[in-house]
């Protein structure tokens, strides 16, 4: 057995290695339960939950565009009971360490939706969805103004005592604000970048493709933007990054991590290889192995700028 | 469910169009059950594309095999796999049709819609009729596999070009008639386009007979955890909900479905 250490803290959330999947694109974990060992993952973060079951968009609620696709699914979810009577109790048998991702259309609701899920046994970490593209309120409107980030972050902040993780929106002229705000209001990590607004229209119909006219774009055409992202967030962290954003494959993984990250997610790369999680994690390790580092943490922010 | 690597056995054309792609599938073929379907990478796609999902049409001893045509960029290419090319196929998914109902079976196909219905034919202890449409003669496949299983088959085109002209809910009319009129129950089995579907759901609720519709939208995993192909459904109390046609279905009865 090799002598890596892969565990990570992501700001108070522990996992065994850095690596977990996007909210939405492993559902709620037992969708993929039969392809995936999902136990091998450092956490499974599920669909973004809001308080009361919610219908999402009409569809077309995807398009595949080169190197990626463009969604706006709209957030459809079971609500807080329904996650947590339907799907919690997989998860907790499963014995993995879970990260919920939430949202909601007021800051009451951000700190109602986290105050219910703060016993629920199983559940390790919250992301909060503030830079979701695909819906009308909430989402990315609280997302793009750090004065917002700041006092939504401070209510569920004083709302739950779980480890707190806004996801922040990628569509915004200098991202250091936004770290900063949300770290000064509580925050215990950042997770970044939510997919990138998009829009694809059909020439011949001239209509947009997607019911929601618009959507955001995600898959590997979005990584070295993210890269960029991350390394910019990290030099205004004090706090844990986790980082996506078309990772494919150990290699986007890596990159993240040492622009800064401490954990990274697999998304869109799900749907095309569902192994592509857990072929992350070996990566790293043999990454780890090659270049003599005894951590998955000695990666983190190990960029070299000047040679 | 698998994630299998998949090696092509042979791969001819069925007609002009439409192709024959058979797969040394194991555990997959052997679990495969009529109505359900495949999600293929298709390799010679970038290979960050979306997987593309398929009917199965037949699995018998480790071989399962897809009927399908080239509508776009994703079949264009695997039209050009040679046999011993590989390729990770996800599946079987999806529920299937229901193989322990009553009633004389009446399948209404269209165009590669008669792919899940022909694997129900081998599937199903009772024969009966099928009813395919298409636009030509070029539309209609795989009728004499559905003879050969001692199934009657009635075809229609728009053309007139084979069978009868005009669409296939005239001679499912007549069928559905003369079931009711020798006193027997019936129970529908339905692939093709939506406006097919909804007819023939129509028709069975008119009838009082169930239909069993296997649904067609565009799919990202495939698994139930992407919320991309949703379909609003009748629950029996009345209301209603999204189900997920990759993972919930892809095969509604006509009753469920909110159009
Ligand atoms: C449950 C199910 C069973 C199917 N069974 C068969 C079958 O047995 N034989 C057959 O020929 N075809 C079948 N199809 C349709 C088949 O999936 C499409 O023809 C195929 O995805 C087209 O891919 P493309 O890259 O050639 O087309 P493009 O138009 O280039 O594809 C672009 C995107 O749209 C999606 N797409 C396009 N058309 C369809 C469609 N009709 N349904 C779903 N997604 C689509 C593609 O998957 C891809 O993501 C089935 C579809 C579903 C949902
Ligand atoms: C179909 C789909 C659904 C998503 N749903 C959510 C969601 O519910 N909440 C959220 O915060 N992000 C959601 N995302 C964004 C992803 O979690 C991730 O931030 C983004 O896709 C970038 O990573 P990727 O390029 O690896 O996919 C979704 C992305 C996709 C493609
Ligand atoms: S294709 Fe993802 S839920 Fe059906």
């Amino acid at each position: 057995m090799s002598e890596v250490d892969l565990s990570v803290n992501l700001g108070g959330i522990k996992m065994n290695n850095p690596v977990t999947v996007a909210s939405g694109t492993f559902g709620y974990g037992r969708e993929y339960a039969d392809l995936v060992d999902i136990t091998q993952l450092g956490a499974v973060t599920v669909k973004g939950i809001r308080l009361e079951p919610w219908g999402g968009n009409d569809l077309p609620r995807h398009v595949e565009v080169p190197g990626g696709m463009v969604n706006a699914i709209g957030l459809q979810g079971p609500g807080v009971d329904g996650f947590v009577n339907e799907y919690m109790p997989f998860l907790l048998e499963k014995g993995v360490p879970v990260i919920v991702n939430i949202w909601g259309t007021s800051l009451e609701e951000y700190a109602e939706v986290a105050a219910r899920l703060s016993d629920v046994e199983g559940i390790c970490g919250l992301e909060l969805n503030i830079s979701c593209p695909n819906v009308k309120e909430g989402g990315n409107a609280f997302g793009t103004d750090p004065k917002t980030v700041a006092k939504l972050v401070a209510s569920v902040r004083a709302a739950t005592k779980l480890p707190l993780m806004p996801k922040l929106a990628p569509n915004v002229s200098d991202i250091k604000p936004f770290v900063r705000a949300a770290q000064e209001s509580g925050a215990d990590a950042i997770s970044l970048i939510n997919t990138i607004p998009a829009m694809v229209i059909d020439i011949e119909s001239r209509t947009p493709v997607l019911s929601n006219k618009v959507g955001g774009l995600s898959g590997s055409a979005i990584h070295p933007v993210a890269v960029k992202l991350v390394w910019e967030a990290a030099q205004a962290a004090t706090v844990p990054i986790l980082a996506m954003g078309g990772i494919v494959a150990a290699e986007q993984a890596i990159e993240f991590m040492i622009a800064g990250a401490t954990s990274v997610a697999v998304g869109t790369a799900n749907f095309i290889d569902p192994s592509t999680s857990i072929a992350v994690i070996n990566g790293i390790q043999d990454y780890l192995e090659r270049h003599e580092m005894k951590s998955a943490t000695e990666l983190t922010g190990s960029i070299i700028l000047n040679k | 469910m698998f994630d299998f690597l998949c090696k092509v056995k042979e791969h001819p054309h069925v007609t002009d169009d439409y192709m024959l792609i058979q797969l040394h599938a194991g555990k997959l073929a052997e679990q495969a059950r009529p109505g359900q379907f495949v999600h293929i990478r298709i390799p010679g796609l970038e290979k960050t594309s979306l997987r593309r999902p398929f009917s199965i049409y037949n699995s018998e001893d480790g071989i399962l095999s897809i009927l399908y045509k080239a509508v776009g960029r994703g079949t264009e290419v695997m039209q050009s796999l040679q046999p011993d090319s590989e390729l990770q196929v996800i599946g079987p998914l999806g529920n299937g049709f229901p193989l322990d109902g009553s009633g004389e079976p009446l399948l209404v196909a269209g165009g590669y819609g008669v792919a899940p219905l022909y694997f129900l034919a081998t599937r199903l202890n009772r024969k009966g009729v099928l009813l395919v449409g298409g636009r030509t003669a070029e539309d209609i496949l795989a009728i004499d596999k559905f003879k050969e299983l001692g199934w009657r088959v009635v075809v229609a085109t728009n053309d007139g070009s084979m069978g009868e002209k005009g669409f296939v809910t005239v001679p499912l009319l007549r069928e559905l008639e003369s079931c009711k009129a020798a006193g027997k129950e019936v129970e529908m089995f339905s692939c093709g386009p939506d406006a097919m579907l909804k007819a023939v759901g129509e028709m069975a609720i008119k009838s009082n007979s169930k239909a069993w519709l296997s649904l067609d939208k565009h799919m990202v995993c495939g698994v139930g955890a992407c919320l991309a192909c949703v379909q609003k459904l009748h629950k029996p109390d009345g209301s209603t909900w999204i189900g997920r046609v990759c993972s919930d279905g892809p095969i509604f009865e006509a009753g469920e479905i909110v159009w």
